[in-house]
């Protein structure tokens, strides 16, 4: 455990010496402003009474998903490839941690940075309701479902880009493996869209996949428990996965 | 210390590693020699359990490589090829957070972190980030991080490779400070490291072990056959004549060198030394004589020599 937290904080630590971690900060906080002023604009016109929550996420769905989309192959993709570049993965593997502290502790220290680059979400929230004389605009309840969509969602995306990683040498190329899985990933929802009306075992499925639209139930405040064991079996499956990458040096 | 049996790695298509078998005791310093693709990165991989073999048993202090990986780990120091670093990192940071990871506790890292920075005479600049430093503070930074956690073997592979002749000798002159405390592994395709630094020399060629003896006895092997080079100032025909009538001297080669003399190579029958013999007879004929020497063969002349057997007369 002591030596997973060591490695934990090194691999957060490797976010802030490199230019990447503050690269995607920065772009980051920016999608975020652009949303919040175009929130802000929204309210001005019209009242409403969704939740905030649900309003960032309808509105700005758009952004939502350019961030996780875009921004979590960049978070991932130093993970492994970096390491196994510059050589430094054999110097870390012939240290007597074991192969599974390795995954854990760099998915957990790219889904840690994931987090501090959404935390800008919570101020613009409270921002919002702090000029909106209604203390009722968010509530604790959605707030946290909100999130927990957001976290659920990471985590899964976390996984897939350490997998993604743990596959080359190159930054660039698991940079590209994570986008394409992420996307193809998120564009299973608009299967449900492009099907909409039918019925049948397919739509059943693809209702069931359909990560838009669960991730506005989330926003809603509504924390059905299938997602969530969908999010967390994929997330699992990816870091077993990435683990099987990382222990086939073994047999190949 | 090192205890190899049988020892197999298969790459697909080729073996890398063919039934190799040896043994280090401890407080050696070992030298593994071989040209690129002996197999030498891959049996250190194997011993620092980076990966298994495909067959055969390897035990490090007792513990096997492959079932007890992580005992093995904790007693060994490994500094792979090309000396891998965090290099954005500061010298002591990656010190310390290696030390922290082999698991040593807070205070007990801090305590070895500063041992090994004095050990590797890196205390003045233990507060620069890696990056900047040169190549050869570079290499005791990697040197200092194998030792960090007092591992009873230390493996090192090419440890002196890129680096300029004064960084060499330091190098060289830190792991010779090792012996008797630790003991060590070493490759490298440099002949003269390991006359230098090594106590025993195994020599690699694909994959099996060639020559296992000390860089002494390995010399002595070959010296047998010795050559022997000699400036006489002498008419040439006559040098001719002797050296042809010597039943001693089995070819002989003469060409002019500076002022009158003459540069003989001669090579002797095996087992002899003709020096005296040259001596006596310069001296029988008023001859001036002012070089003298048998050239000992080198390491080099016994790696070429084994590693290519079939040009074995070339040499």
């Amino acid at each position: 455990m002591r030596v997973w937290l060591t490695l934990v904080r090194r691999e957060l630590a490797g976010y802030f010496v490199s230019w990447t971690g503050y690269t995607v900060i920065a772009a980051v906080a920016f999608l975020f402003g652009l949303s919040f002023y175009i929130l802000l604009n929204q309210l001005n016109l019209s009242e409403s009474d969704q939740p905030l929550t649900e309003m960032f996420y309808d509105s700005l769905s758009f952004f939502m998903w350019m961030i996780l989309l875009l921004a979590s192959p960049l978070i991932t993709m130093r993970t492994f490839a970096h390491e196994k570049f510059t050589g430094t993965f054999e110097t870390l593997m012939t240290t007597p941690v074991s192969d599974l502290q390795v995954v854990l502790a760099k998915f957990f220290g790219s889904f840690f940075f994931y987090l501090v680059l959404w935390s800008p979400l919570v101020g613009c929230l409270f921002i919002v309701r702090h000029f909106s004389n209604d203390p009722t605009a968010i509530d604790p309840g959605t707030l946290g479902s909100t999130l927990l969509g957001i976290g659920l969602l990471g985590a899964l995306y976390m996984a897939l880009g350490c997998f993604a990683s743990s596959l080359t040498r190159s930054q660039i190329i698991a940079a590209m493996i994570a986008l394409v899985l992420g996307v193809s990933l998120y564009l299973l929802s608009f299967l449900s869209y492009a099907m909409a009306g039918q019925t049948g075992w397919m739509m059943k499925i693809f209702n069931h996949v359909s990560l838009v639209e669960q991730m506005r139930d989330f926003a809603r405040g509504v924390v059905d428990i299938r997602p969530v064991v969908l999010y967390l079996s994929l997330t699992v499956l990816f870091l077993f996965l990435t683990l099987k990458s990382v222990q086939s040096r073994r047999w190949k | 210390m090192i205890e190899v049996v049988n020892l197999t790695k298969r790459y697909a298509g080729h073996r890398a590693v063919n039934g190799l078998t040896f043994r280090v005791a401890p407080g050696e310093i070992v030298g593994l020699l071989g040209p690129n693709g002996a197999g030498k990165t891959t049996i250190m991989r194997i011993l620092s359990c980076y990966m298994p073999a495909t067959s055969g048993t390897a035990r490090v202090a007792g513990f096997d490589v492959f079932t007890e990986a992580d005992e093995v780990r904790r007693h060994i120091g490994y500094m792979p090829e090309h000396n891998p670093l965090h290099r954005e990192m500061r010298v002591r940071d990656y010190l310390k957070f290696r030390a922290r990871l082999k698991g040593l506790g807070h205070g007990r890292s801090r305590e070895r972190v500063d041992t090994v920075l004095e050990q590797c005479g890196l205390a003045d600049v233990s507060k620069r980030v890696i990056a900047q430093l040169s190549k050869g503070y570079q290499q005791r930074v990697g040197l200092a991080d194998a030792l960090s956690h007092e591992p009873e073997l230390i493996i090192l592979d090419e440890p002196t490779a890129g680096l300029d002749p004064n960084q060499i000798r330091a190098v060289r002159q830190l792991i010779k400070d090792l012996a008797g405390k630790h003991t060590v592994l070493l490759s490298t395709h440099i002949l003269p490291e390991v006359e230098v630094t090594c106590s025993r020399v195994l020599i690699l060629h694909e994959g099996r072990v060639l020559a296992d003896d000390t860089p002494r006895n390995l010399e002595k092997l070959m010296s047998k056959s010795g050559r022997v080079v000699t400036e006489i100032a002498a008419p040439l025909h006559e040098l001719e004549d002797v050296f042809e009538h010597a039943v001693e001297i089995d070819s002989f080669d003469l060409s002019p060198a500076e002022g009158d003399y003459i540069r003989c190579s001669l090579t002797a029958r095996p087992g002899l030394d003709v020096r005296e013999q040259i001596f006596r007879m310069t001296r029988d004929r008023d001859w001036k004589l002012r070089e003298l020497t048998r050239s000992a063969h080198s390491l080099e002349d016994i790696f070429v020599r084994i590693t290519r057997p079939n040009q074995e007369d070339e040499v």
